[in-house]
């Protein structure tokens, strides 16, 4: 293990730039995956056309050929960012369909009576999901939510080989190639990064579970 | 269906004449036809053995490509063939093995390959692991831009100028040695593979890109003059052939290898590398010492 320990400094810093990779694009991903949900469910064809065939196209396509389009298809187009932001941009993309799906579960299990109920007393579309429909669909769709996040987790590996650079994916990179130092232990460090991040969340998915269960 | 068919025969001889067009009649590594090694050494075993496992790079054009024909061509290649041939085995014998630059260590120590020749930079980290034979080429790390770039002369004007960024590819020599160079690690963009820098290069993400000057020289010819090199060679990449460590014997054997076959050895340039415009044909670099 001493490739690890005597480079415990690169792990750290790469292990940051993960991180902080991780935490936007959950946030974008949640976000995006709501608003899709929402279409997906909602009184005007069109949004439901339009989220179907998002969920249909992103869903059914690899994360790698997402994040191609978006190193290398944006910039043909004019479109010229970091690649810390198109990195994150394909993610919060190939994500957001995933969380739509998970939280479209959830709407599901909301009995159709609350939304009745919600129109009966004159709320509106927006009023009816954000205040009863919504809070009810994200307390069953956690168990669900939480596998859709730990894998974007994990997939932001992916993210690593378009540019990023300094990531935990790049840090091993790094050890093996241009410093010699075997695969076995440098990879063993990498994983353990990638652990500390998804265990964790783990555990505070559990936590917020039990915070936000309802008797039914 | 008949045209179909007809357009098929049309295509499969178009690409007949063409493969024929590229394998040149004269490229043959001379064979040694009686080898005489002492018992136990590792030329003995691979001489008794008949075969040989290699371990190249599968994606650096004039180096080690791996083509249409499923085997790979370059200089590495050829280098290879000529310390094969030294030990009684010929080219149809040769197994090629992808060696990217994240496992030739692993795959020299775990006994997959015999030795190893993948624009493989000589330093003191490497040689922990493994022997080096050679170098059998000196290879300098350079910056290529676009050709309509003026304000890039060399590695000092990277720091001058820090909205430009740097590509190069993750956890090589090159992209650990320009650091030293950058305003700060913002400016440099990595990738897996060079391809990619050149999209980046080319699609104007990028600006700069740097690596050994054989490699950007492939890059710069498949360009059509969208790219140039800039600057003098700033560094010394002396590649070696890489081999299990401490083997002393078979080390020695192919530094005189090479010696003796200087002229297969310039003549293997010629036809792969020597074919980009702007290369200069090497000399045999002195052999370091084997330990």
């Amino acid at each position: 293990m001493s490739p690890v320990i005597d480079n415990l400094d690169l792990y750290w810093s790469g292990f940051l730039t993960s991180l902080e990779f991780i935490v936007y694009s959950l946030i974008g991903s949640m976000i995006l995956g709501t608003v899709i949900a929402a279409f997906r469910v909602s009184p005007i064809a069109a949004l439901r056309g339009f989220g179907s065939a998002y969920v249909t196209v992103v869903r059914n396509c690899p994360l790698t050929i997402v994040l191609f389009f978006m190193a290398f298809g944006l910039p043909e187009l004019g479109i010229n960012r970091s690649y810390f932001f198109f990195g994150i941009a394909g993610l919060v993309i190939y994500t957001s369909a995933f969380v739509c799906e998970a939280l479209r579960s959830g709407i599901n299990s909301v009995s159709a009576g609350q939304a009745e109920a919600a129109r009966a007393i004159g709320l509106t579309f927006t009023q009816t999901m954000r205040e009863v429909v919504l809070p009810q669909a994200f307390r069953s769709a956690i168990p669900p939510l939480g596998s859709v996040q730990i894998a974007m987790f994990k997939n932001s590996a992916v993210a690593g080989a378009f540019g990023i650079g300094g990531d935990l994916y790049s840090v091993g990179k790094t050890l093996t190639s241009a410093r010699g130092f075997e695969y076995i232990p440098v990879l063993t460090g990498v994983a353990i990064g990638y652990l500390i991040i998804t265990l964790s969340a783990g555990l505070a998915l559990g936590l917020l579970e039990r915070k936000v269960a309802i008797a039914r | 269906m008949r045209i179909k068919k007809l357009g098929a025969a049309a295509a499969a001889l178009v690409l007949a004449g063409s493969l024929a067009a590229c394998g040149g009649g004269d490229d043959e590594v001379e064979v040694a036809s009686e080898t005489d090694f002492e018992a136990g050494t590792t030329m003995a075993e691979i001489a008794d053995r008949g075969t040989v496992t290699v371990g190249t790079k599968f994606d650096q054009p004039g180096f080690g490509l791996l083509g249409l024909e499923d085997v790979p061509e370059g200089f590495d290649v050829e280098v290879a063939k000529i310390i094969a041939g030294a030990m009684g085995i010929a080219e149809e014998d040769i197994e090629w093995v992808q060696a990217t630059s994240d496992i030739r260590e692993q795959v020299i120590e775990d006994g997959d390959v015999d030795f190893v020749v993948a624009t493989y930079t000589i330093n003191d980290e490497r040689k922990q692991r493994i022997t080096f034979a050679g170098p059998y080429y000196e290879a300098g790390q350079q910056l290529m831009v676009a050709s309509d770039n003026d304000s890039i002369e060399g590695p000092e004007d990277i720091a001058d100028n820090p909205d430009m960024k740097v590509c190069s590819v993750t956890g090589s020599t090159p992209s650990e040695q320009i650091r030293e160079y950058l305003a700060d690690d913002d400016q440099l963009v990595l990738f897996d593979i060079y391809d990619k820098c050149a999209d980046a290069l080319s699609n104007g993400q990028v600006d700069i890109v740097t690596t050994d000057n054989v490699i950007l020289l492939g890059f710069v010819s498949k360009s059509e003059g969208e790219f140039k090199l800039v600057g003098e060679q700033f560094t010394e990449e002396p590649y070696g052939i890489g081999i299990t460590k401490g083997d002393v014997e078979f080390c020695e054997f192919i530094n005189e290898t090479l010696a003796e076959n200087e002229d297969a050895y310039l003549a293997a340039w010629d036809r792969t590398a020597g074919e980009v415009e702007g290369t200069e044909k090497p000399e045999l670099p002195e052999a370091d010492a084997c330990a």
